[in-house]
Parts: C-alpha cells; structure tokens; sequence
C-alpha cells in the first residue's frame, strides 16, 4: 500500500550563477508521507540543493515542488519554513538564547502565548532525551550530542509534519551518531513524521531510510528504493560501488529474524529418555542437543554425555540468543563464534521458539 | 604635607569656591560626550546597513571614516571654526566624525562574525529578514557593538577637553582657563585634568559592565561547564 505522497518534486533543475551544468537536473521524485527518505551521493550530487530547495533556502531554476499537494510558492517563504522543521550540520543553535529559547524558536515566531510554549519546550526535552535542567543552559555548555539534540527539538517544536536534515550528524564522533541514529528511528516510530535526510554516509542513509535516493554528480537520480531492494539488485555499476563492499552484510544488518522461519533444532525435554534426544541428533545431523524444561531452554551438552535420561544439571548456555526484533546480522555475528553453529531464537517472554543455522540465513537473504 | 595655598599643586579653597562650575563643567562634558558619540553611533549604524546590504561600499565608507579620523583634532577644529563658528556645534562635528571610524569597523566586524550555520538556521526556522537581523544578527553582534561604543566614548571624553579651544565648554574650559592665567597657578589645570580622566576611567568600567551583561551566554558561570 502507498502512502499519500507529502512532498512532490517534479522536474526539478537547479543552475548556480556563473556554472557550466546543472546542479540539479530534471529530478523527479515523490516523498511519501510519515517515511524517512535520504538523499545520499557524492558532494556536487545536488543532494543539498535538492533539500533547501523544499524550504526554498535556494529557489529552484525551474520545475516544481508541491508540499501536500500545494505549491511551495504558494505561502509567503517564512510561513512555508515555519511549517517546516529544519536541521542542520552543525546545529545551528543561537549561542545567545538558552536551551529553552532555542527550542522556543519557531512557537514564538507563530505568536504562541508563553505557558502553551512552556509546556512544549518541557515535552520535547522529554522527547528527545534530554534532562529538564538544561533547559537554562546555553549551548556552548552542551556536548555536540546534546546539541544536535535541541537541533532536533527546535525543529520539532511547532509539529511540522516535516522535518528536513541537512547532514545531521557529519560533526559528532562515531560512537555519539551511532546512538542520536537510533534516536532518530526510535523517535520517528512515536511522532511519524515525513523526514528528508541528506548525507554523504551511504551506511547512514541505509540504516535511517525507508527509502533511499542515490544521487550522481550533476543532480541525477540513479536509483530510488528501499535500502533492502538496493542494495538485493542495484541498478547500475555506479550504486554497486557507492553502496560498497559487503552488500551481503549490509543487507543482513536490515533484516529481522521475524522476517525469516527458524528450524526446530534439536531440543529435548528434562525428562525424556536418552533414546528421544539421540533420534534428534541424527535427524539434524549433529553431536549435541538443547535441554528444554517449560518452554524454556535451559541450554545444551554434548550427545557423548547421555545417561539415561535428559538431564538439566550440567547444560552449557547457548552463545547466541536473539530474539525476533533483532537483526540477521547479529544472529550471523553469534552463530560463528558458537560451537553449535546456530542462533537460539527465543520470543520477548523468553520463551523457545526455534533455532537459526546459517543454511536458513542464506535462504532468506536470497528470497 | 602639600602647602595649600595659590601657589601649591591643587588649592582646595579654589576648588570649594568652584563646586558649582565644576558641577557645570561636567555636564558640559557629558553632554558634549553623550551627543557625539549617539549622532556617530547613529550615523556609524546607517553606514554599516549599507556596507551590509552593499559590501562594495564599505571600502569607501571605511575610508572616509578613516580620512576623518586621521585628522588632527586640533587643525580639525582651526578648519572648522570659520566655517560652523565656535561653540558646542562645531565641537561636535568633529568629535562624531571621530567617533565613525571605531564604530562602523565594530559593527560590521560583529555582525559579519555571527556564524553561517546560525544566520542558515533562523533563516530554515521562518525568520522574517529584518526580524532576523534584529533578534540574531545584531542581538550576536552587541558585545561588538558595545565594544566599539567603549573605545568611542573614551576617546571622546579625552577630546571634550580639546574642544574647549571652541567655546563648548566642559573640563578643558579649566585646563584654558590655568594655562591663560600668570604662571604658576595650576589648580584648574589639576581639576580639570583630574575630572576628565576619572570620566573616562568611570565609563570605561561602566561599558565592561554593561558588555557583561549584554552577553549572559559567555559568563563562564552561567554555561555551567562541559557536559559531555
């Protein structure tokens, strides 16, 4: 099912003063609603360009851009930007105004009264994950985690259904992008905003994006899709090389385990009778088996040390276990280092819910 | 101890007879200060919205400015005079054009400092241009400002006491009036001296002051440290 499209760019072109070509040609290109699309390719792709051209930071040479259906020349420029939550490289935060005033930007720009704006600011402190107290602070008292932060409150603040990012988090170390990334998706599950995202980092855009948009020098598009879809079939040489080595693994990192069917695997109950786990070793074809009591695996030990019957006492714990939210990635991570060679898949209770061999995970990556 | 006396250093009987002219002196002095350095900062203010919106101009305004400022006060007011006459007026010509220089390279200065990504910023947030200009350009170029507005003003209270040679009063008027008289009474010369620096001393603590509190974001006590 498509979503209704919240931004439409239609033959877009972009020529700068006194420039041989277009830094921008004839992009077509629809942004759905609630989706997070990135821009990404190499500099001179056009890629910024194309974004401040939404809020019209850069107006356009020629073509058209329509946000919900209308025009973005139809409002006067500042009441277009005000519906538009806008946030940028290096935060942009206004040195002179608080954490609280930076927020505050755009609500006292739209003339709200003081409480309503209060209790905003308070609520997107809280929303971003910031501390209240901080509210009082100026930003050059803020790590650059903690600034970009606000950049994203201060955008957020009068609730556009739009957000534009423009490299967000190209100046904040690895470690700090990896965690405002997460942030960005677990704070989009909650507000479902219609995001643009630009970067040079293709990881970045495969990560954040519902969608992705590869862009080559002079303002082409050469692919627009589905990170998973990318990177499964590429559409020239030139995104094969832009998405780089180890599609393979990229693609796993985007795949849950609910997205694939695990294996039974070889499990037997506290109780049973030797002869029980030792069909099961020879149906899987392996020397070891899982001790199971109420649903639960309690962990596994090696077929030589059956005696009897199965027994709990003594079970070596599995190395991996995921769960269905996590990703084939990390299933494959697990599966290599265990002695096993598989991924205990249990459900968010704990529960055993089967076991994942790398045999399934190929499978499912090849669908 | 000093004699006290017509003939000592600082005669205190002098300056108990003349409370009510120094009292009138400064403010001579103040006002003389006060309007010059508002009629340049307003004219300083008009040139840089110029140089702003035309950076081509700023070359030229800076030069004249510059050329005006290179005078010498004294032959700046011997050309004056036979034209604006004496009195406060022509004292007040030259002592604004003094003041351009310093002003105008102060809040261009300023307001070309504020940060891209801020004016980039205020502009994506729906900043209206000239609410922009006044609650982030010029709000970031005020300790600028201030600065230039410092420099001015106490340079401007040293030139007061020149100006007295044309008639507009204030601390040089007993500087004139010491050294005209027979030799060896130095008192006005001591007071009027005395005045003025201690004006200038007191506004220069005063501006310190007042960039201080113009600029709450960078008093280390505020930012509260690093928060990593």
């Amino acid at each position: 099912m498509s979503r209704p499209v919240a931004i439409r760019l239609a033959q877009l072109c972009k020529r700068y003063p006194g420039a041989d070509g277009l830094a921008v040609d004839h992009l077509d290109l629809e942004i759905p609603t609630g989706e997070i699309v990135a821009l990404v390719g190499p500099s001179g792709c056009g890629k910024t360009t194309t974004l401040k051209m939404i809020n019209r930071l850069i107006e356009p040479t020629s073509g058209t851009i329509e946000i919900h259906g209308r025009p973005a020349g139809a409002l006067p420029v500042h009441e277009l930007r005000r519906g538009i939550g806008y946030v940028i490289q290096q935060t942009g935060l206004f040195p002179h105004k608080t954490v609280a005033g930076n927020i505050a930007t755009v609500p006292r720009l739209l003339g709200w009264d003081k409480a309503r704006t209060r209790e905003r600011v308070e609520e997107l402190v809280d929303l971003v994950g910031l501390e209240r107290q901080m509210l009082d602070r100026y930003p050059s008292a803020l790590s650059g985690g903690q600034q970009q932060r606000v950049g994203v409150a201060r955008a957020l603040a009068a609730d556009p259904p739009i957000l534009l990012m423009d490299e967000p988090y190209s100046a904040v170390d690895p470690i700090v992008r990896a965690r405002l990334q997460d942030e960005l998706l677990d704070l989009q599950r909650r507000v479902h905003k219609t995001i643009v995202l630009v970067t040079h980092d293709v990881d970045e855009a495969i990560k954040l994006g519902d969608r992705v948009v590869i862009l080559n020098v002079g303002g082409r598009i050469e692919q627009a899709a589905p990170p998973a879809e990318l990177l499964a079939s590429p559409a020239s040489p030139f995104v094969a090389d832009f998405l780089g080595e180890e599609r393979g693994l990229k693609r796993l990192a985007l795949l849950r385990v609910r997205d694939i069917t695990p294996g039974t695997g070889p499990v037997a109950d506290v109780g049973d009778p030797a002869d029980v786990a030792r069909a099961l070793m020879a149906e899987h074809r392996v020397d070891w088996f899982g001790v199971r009591e109420h649903g639960r695996l309690l962990g596994w030990r090696w077929g030589s040390s059956l005696d009897g019957t199965v027994q709990a006492e003594g079970v070596q714990p599995f190395r991996a276990v995921v769960t269905p939210d996590s990703t084939l990635r990390s299933a494959l991570d697990g599966i290599v280092g265990s002695l096993t060679n598989v991924a205990v898949v249990v459900d968010e209770d704990g529960a055993y819910r089967g076991m994942l061999r790398i045999d399934e995970i190929s499978e499912g990556v090849r669908d | 101890m000093f004699a006290n006396g017509p003939d000592s250093f600082i005669w205190w009987d002098w300056v108990d007879r003349n409370t009510d002219k120094i009292w009138a002196r400064t403010i001579e002095h103040l006002q003389l200060t006060g309007s010059s350095v508002a009629i340049g900062f307003v004219i300083a203010m008009a040139m840089a919205m110029i140089s702003l919106r035309w950076r081509r101009a700023y070359g030229p305004l800076a030069a004249v400015a510059g050329g005006l400022y290179s005078i010498p006060s004294l032959a700046l007011f011997g050309f004056l005079v036979p034209i604006t006459g004496l009195g406060f007026r022509t004292a007040q010509i030259a002592l604004v054009s003094y003041t351009l220089l310093i002003l105008l390279r102060n809040i261009v200065a300023g307001i070309d400092a504020v940060p891209a990504s801020v004016i980039e910023a205020a502009n994506g947030m729906g900043y209206e241009p000239w609410r922009r200009f006044i609650a982030v350009d010029l709000r970031l170029a005020t300790p600028a400002i201030v600065g230039g507005l410092r420099v001015a003003t106490v340079t401007v209270i040293g030139l007061v006491t020149v100006a007295a040679l044309v008639g507009s009063g204030g601390y040089g008027t007993f500087i004139e009036d010491g050294l005209s008289r027979a030799r060896g009474f130095s008192t006005p010369i001591v007071v009027g001296g005395a005045l003025s620096i201690a004006m200038a001393v007191l506004f220069d603590a005063a501006f310190v002051l007042l960039q201080r509190a113009v600029t709450p974001w960078a008093r280390r006590g505020a930012a509260g440290g690093a928060h990593p």
